[in-house]
């Protein structure tokens, strides 16, 4: 039996932006359970997701230790990512990500990134792009708790939104205690620099090919730290993929 | 080889061309200076079929073909080459990538076999040695970080890669010191100077038609051009200003 009371809908603050009706479809276990991963101390831990339906992954990252999260959200549904992060002395949390596609399905990144312990460092880099009446998220919280001073937090997110009725939502959330840290965040939502087209078409560059190469230049930005060249090149041609089979 | 008739273009419902008349046959370098806000830059723009630039009356014919039916993309692939007063950065892309697509976009345009991607970077090497731009420039995003004087010589090398039938170079000797401007104007002769080819070259100053000769020089103001002569006129303007030649 679904106990109906623990299902998330978007009256909580971290599903806000969600697809209600895709909540309700959707069975506890999916929307509530986690898939737990432990970085032992000073080792590193590499995960990749193409992204479909809603998944949730809760690390811990030992002391000095690494865990990259690179992934495409480019489903043909309501689909989330979400992952909290717990990091422990120097430890180091990277995360790339990139929303894109069309139709009227919401995609979205969330998450939680606990600075629990000093010296830590985090850096968070999502771009969406999107047309038609799809809608982007980013929702980040960044927690750094009283002792965990010499945080380096970083986390930024920019959309571009190819059509009218296209939307991007991002909520950054920083809730700092301790008082000798680093923590910037920076978020913009935009449309295709026209002006860059007309200079790609000046050159003979027809207008698919152009937006191509804009928003390939785009979402490079968030695998740029990804350490795998191949894991970054192959999410971002997954990425590209979409955008060749859009009707814009 | 460029005809255009009795030309109107507004810009934000502003009136700006105002029935301009020019030809420029093949072989020909032809000059068109003017006072600020006559209309230089949107005649570049138009011609190049920049959005938001309307026409509302007269044709333009290249090589005998409807200039104006075709889109951006395809006028560059019919030999059109339009030199930017002020060169769009493009973050993210280089050089080299930007190029080749361009390249090869318009020989895919005209049925031509595609360069590879050695057959590409000869040619941009001899270009950019042509200018004397830096290889490592040619690999950098476009026109990212580059000086005034570095655009309009990236605009050059561009130029010589995509080696159009005809050149509009609106005010490409803007920001260049004197020993660019020399560089540039021997890059416009050698990559441009030929029977078959011919350009428009847009300019406030005297001083690049030192280096590339003119067969005329049309003064525009107003949105028309209001008065043509030789390369004499352009030494007149220099002179005496453009409140006693118009």
């Amino acid at each position: 039996m679904t106990d109906l009371a623990t299902l998330p809908t978007t009256r909580d603050e971290d599903w806000r932006y969600a697809d209600a009706a895709a909540l309700e479809a959707s069975d506890a276990d999916t929307l509530t359970g986690w898939t737990e991963i432990t970085v032992p101390a000073g080792e590193s831990v590499a995960e990749s997701r193409d992204v479909t339906g809603v998944e949730r992954i809760r690390v811990r990252i030992g002391k000095g230790g690494r865990f990259e999260l690179s992934a495409v959200n480019a489903a043909p549904g309501y689909a989330r990512l979400e992952c909290e992060v717990t990091l422990e002395d120097g430890a180091h949390f990277e995360f790339g990500g990139v929303t894109i596609g069309g139709g009227s399905e919401t995609r979205e990144f969330v998450t939680r990134c606990i600075h629990a312990e000093p010296n830590a460092t985090s850096n968070q880099v999502v771009r969406a792009v999107h047309w038609g009446k799809a809608i982007g998220n980013f929702l980040g919280r960044i927690e750094v708790v009283r002792d965990a001073q010499k945080t380096d937090a970083g986390q930024n997110f920019r959309a571009i939104l190819l059509e009218k009725g296209a939307a991007a939502n991002t909520k950054p959330e920083l809730e700092i205690f301790a008082d000798d840290v680093k923590c910037a965040h920076g978020a913009a939502i935009g449309a295709l620099d026209q002006m860059a087209g007309f200079y790609m078409a000046a050159r003979g560059i027809p207008p698919e090919i152009a937006r191509k190469l804009q928003v390939q230049a785009f979402i490079a930005d968030a695998f740029e730290n990804i350490e795998d060249e191949a894991v970054g090149e192959r999410l971002l041609e997954r990425a590209l993929s979409v955008l060749e089979g859009a009707q814009l | 080889m460029l005809k255009i008739e009795n030309l109107h273009a507004e810009v934000d419902g502003k009136k700006i061309l105002n029935g301009l008349t020019l030809e420029v046959g093949a072989g020909e370098v032809h000059a068109i200076m003017g006072p600020n806000g006559a209309g230089k830059s949107t005649l570049a723009y138009t011609l190049g079929g920049r959005p938001g630039y309307e026409i509302t009356e007269g044709s333009v014919t290249f090589d005998g073909e409807d200039l104006l039916d075709m889109e951006p993309h395809e006028r560059a692939a019919a030999g059109l080459f339009l030199g930017f007063q002020y060169p769009v950065e493009i973050p993210g892309v280089s050089n080299v990538q930007f190029l080749r697509e361009a390249a090869n976009a318009q020989r895919k345009h005209r049925g031509e076999p595609e360069l590879t991607g050695g057959e590409f970077l000869k040619l941009a090497k001899e270009k950019a040695a042509l200018l004397r731009m830096d290889m490592d420039m040619l690999k950098r995003p476009v026109n990212v970080g580059f000086s005034g004087g570095e655009k309009k010589r990236n605009e050059m090398v561009q130029m010589g890669i995509l080696d159009p039938k005809f050149a509009i170079l609106d005010e490409t000797d803007s920001g260049l010191d004197i020993d660019a401007l020399r560089i540039v104007g021997d890059g416009i002769n050698s990559i441009m100077r030929d029977a078959g080819k011919g350009v428009l070259l847009i300019t406030h100053y005297q001083r690049l038609l030192d280096y590339v000769k003119p067969d005329k020089v049309h003064i525009l103001a107003k949105g028309r051009i209001v008065k043509t002569g030789g390369p004499e006129l352009a030494l007149e303007l220099e002179r005496e200003g453009y409140e006693e030649v118009v």
